[in-house]
């Protein structure tokens, strides 16, 4: 019972992640269409911003041995999702909005190419070593009853939580969240009762990436080591849980991302443990052959 | 329009290969012909989550290559190595050994420290007939790749075996197991170890595994929890397993963790910090070994490159050195010849000990220690010694 809610607490915690990622790629696929491949290395750079702001703040702020406080550890954290929206901004305007009226497959090709261009100018730019996170809050060990967790798992859940209660306020309860609801039913009417399709279209990626900025330093502050190979595989299984929960399904991304979270902490404290990173293609497997619209994805479900 | 411009893209393509493929050759037509110059290739793990392994045979290597160079080379050539950073992956590897044999014309290959970067590796340089030396690649079925595959530092089944024994004789008798899947290391050093250990009377009360890389250990070490091991064996690589470390201890699982000579880097304790205490592994050398040879290593090591050097550069120095030693030996440089001289390699005296070709191209009955951290340094815990006497009178001598 105990390993059973320990595997449950640790799958939730990295599952809250996945499902960061996910979003940023459920988004993008219910208003354009496009799977956008490169998202899983905006949140490699979310990461290394926060790498690189944390070695600064402890060099002249809060000095190598102190902790950051809680306003530094936030800073941090802005700074990260401030580069990473401007990121998505740009990689929309640049890479994607000159092929709105080509054909699908040539943005999904692009997509790759921007993915490529991330993980190989990482290499080039940050050195492909792994490097190790800096602390950013002091870590405490938990004890609930039987099971032992860590503030950071804690700090994940939570901030996670409040990430997407407020992408759900902002979805359903803004005329911005309106105004995009409208494009994902259907671009040209939107963009014929006046709605700004482009404006929308570059605000939606901004969203993503600051919330995949988010996921990279959870990830960070929960597995200090990074690289700038890092984004590929939590970007896949991200995908992944996005499927699984029906693309473009945005309560379906957050499940999809926990499923995906728990299943693997199962498996991972199974005896097949050697077989973790390949269950989640299973689950995809099986999702495109027995319920291709995924979990939530009805043909009329609202999509976002 | 768009057809001219294909076909001065095509002009401009013809050019530029044209350019290039003289200019290589008289590159390697001068440094063969006019140098008096040996070249050695090294390939090695410069960057990458293994990156201190290749930095440090990188050091090591140039080390004795620099000191043998100034005391008049080999047969009056002068040693050039040529280095190709791997990035610790294997199909690097080939890449890198590919072109140092083909591109450079290198008469034998050093590297690698991950065996399974060597396995890739090996039997490249066999069909091209160029002696490799691997310094510190343990996995036993590196030097069965061929007649030019060497290897100057003990294998796993010495390693596994040898650990088994000394995690027997501490009186433990429940170990879990936690092996890499894709590395032939650590693979081949778990069953070596489990061999011995069940053999002896041991029991493995779980096993996970996990994919070198990995972030999440949590999963598999909340497992190795509920069944209480009093160790928990992990033969991996020093990048994770001061992450596993880290997990462990969060978990609350305080059993230490013992491994093998993957966990030799000036990094491991500063990823797994307070976590590692107590825990131990397996390596070649103790750097505060009083040999004088040792010593004197050591501290040039330390005036040139400013760090204690690791197992992994001990490894190097001795492999580039009993190199250096073949090629002197040697009737010529050709691939055969040197061969013949590397396997006739015979009680060399290295800082990782005496050295000798076996008939499997190992070098046979070499010492084994094991570390453990504490107080957040390395300390000598024990030490395996097969030619006990030999080396007993060699100290007496001294």
């Amino acid at each position: 019972m105990q390993i059973l809610l320990q595997n449950l607490l640790n799958g939730i915690a990295a599952g809250s992640i996945y499902a960061l990622i996910a979003l940023g790629y459920t988004m993008v696929y219910g208003i354009l269409k496009l799977i956008n491949f490169a998202h899983g290395d905006v949140f490699m750079l979310g990461s290394f911003t926060g790498y690189y702001a944390g070695r600064w703040a402890a060099a002249h702020i809060h000095g190598e041995d102190n902790a950051p406080t809680l306003f530094v550890a936030g800073g941090i954290m802005l700074l990260a999702m401030i580069v990473c929206g401007l990121f998505g901004y740009l990689n929309e305007r640049i890479a994607y909005r000159p092929l709105r009226n080509a054909p699908r497959i040539a943005s999904l090709i692009t997509a790759i190419g921007v993915s490529f261009f991330l993980e190989y100018g990482g290499q080039f730019v940050f050195g492909p070593d792994p490097k190790f996170f800096p602390t950013l809050v002091p870590k405490h060990i938990v004890h609930f009853g039987g099971i032992v967790t860590t503030n950071y798992q804690l700090i994940v859940l939570g901030v996670a939580l409040v990430f997407m209660a407020l992408l759900q306020y902002i979805i359903y309860g803004t005329k911005f969240g309106r105004a995009m609801r409208a494009v994902s039913f259907h671009f040209e009417t939107a963009s014929l009762m006046g709605i700004p399709t482009d404006r929308i279209i570059s605000t939606t990626f901004i969203l993503g990436s600051v919330l995949a900025a988010v996921a990279g330093i959870l990830y960070g502050l929960s597995y200090p080591k990074i690289d700038p190979l890092m984004g590929i595989m939590p970007g896949l299984k991200a995908f992944v849980a996005a499927v699984l929960g029906g693309i473009g399904n945005v309560p379906g991304a957050v499940v999809g991302g926990l499923i995906i979270g728990i299943v693997e902490a199962f498996v991972g404290g199974s005896s097949f443990s050697n077989y973790r990173d390949a269950i989640a293609f299973v689950i995809l497997i099986a999702i495109l052959l027995f319920r291709p619209s995924g979990l939530f994805g009805k043909s009329q479900a609202e999509k976002v | 329009m768009k057809k001219n411009l294909a076909l001065v893209l095509v002009a401009a393509l013809v050019v530029a290969v044209a350019g290039c493929a003289p200019k290589s050759e008289t590159g390697t037509a001068t440094t063969a012909a006019g140098g008096g110059e040996i070249l050695v290739g090294e390939y090695g793990s410069l960057t990458g989550p293994q990156g201190t392994f290749g930095t440090s045979t990188h050091n090591g290597i140039m080390m004795a290559i620099d000191e043998i160079n100034a005391n008049g080379g080999v047969n009056g050539k002068k040693i050039k190595v040529i280095t190709e950073d791997d990035q610790s992956k294997q199909e690097e590897a080939a890449t890198a050994v590919t072109k140092l044999i083909s591109e450079n014309n290198v008469v034998a290959v050093l590297g690698e420290v991950a065996s399974s970067c060597s396995l890739a590796a090996a039997p490249i340089c066999q069909q091209n007939k160029v002696p490799m030396i691997t310094p510190s690649s343990t996995n036993p079925e590196i030097t069965k790749k061929g007649d030019y595959i060497f290897r100057t530092c003990f294998t796993d089944d010495y390693q596994g075996h040898s650990l088994a024994d000394y995690v027997l004789s501490e009186g433990i008798k429940n170990a879990a197991l936690l092996t890499d899947v894709k590395s032939d290391y650590s693979q081949g050093l778990g069953h070596f170890f489990e061999e011995r250990f069940t053999a002896g009377g041991g029991k493995i009360v779980a096993r996970a595994s996990y994919a070198n890389g990995d972030s999440d250990f949590r999963a598999q070490l909340t497992t190795v929890k509920a069944s209480n091991p009093q160790i928990l064996f992990v033969p991996g690589y020093y990048t994770d397993i001061g992450q596993i470390a880290q997990q462990a201890h969060d978990l609350g699982l305080n059993a230490p963790l013992v491994g093998g000579d993957g966990w030799e880097s000036p990094k491991l304790i500063e990823i797994g910090g307070k976590a590692l205490e107590g825990s131990y592994y397996s390596n070649h050398y103790f750097y505060g070994d009083p040999t004088p040879m040792v010593h004197e290593f050591v501290q040039k090591y330390k005036d040139r490159f400013g760090a204690t050097p690791d197992g992994m550069a001990a490894l190097a120095y001795d492999a580039a050195r009993v190199l250096a030693d073949s090629l002197k030996r040697a009737k010529s440089t050709k691939g055969s010849d040197l061969r013949d001289a590397i396997a006739a390699t015979k009680n060399f005296q290295g800082v990782t000990g005496m050295i000798t070709i076996g008939p499997d191209r190992n070098a046979l009955g070499k010492k084994l220690v094991i570390e453990e951290v504490k107080g957040g340094q390395l300390t000598l815990k024990a030490t395996v010694d097969p030619q006990k006497n030999a080396t007993g009178a060699a100290t007496a001598t001294h």
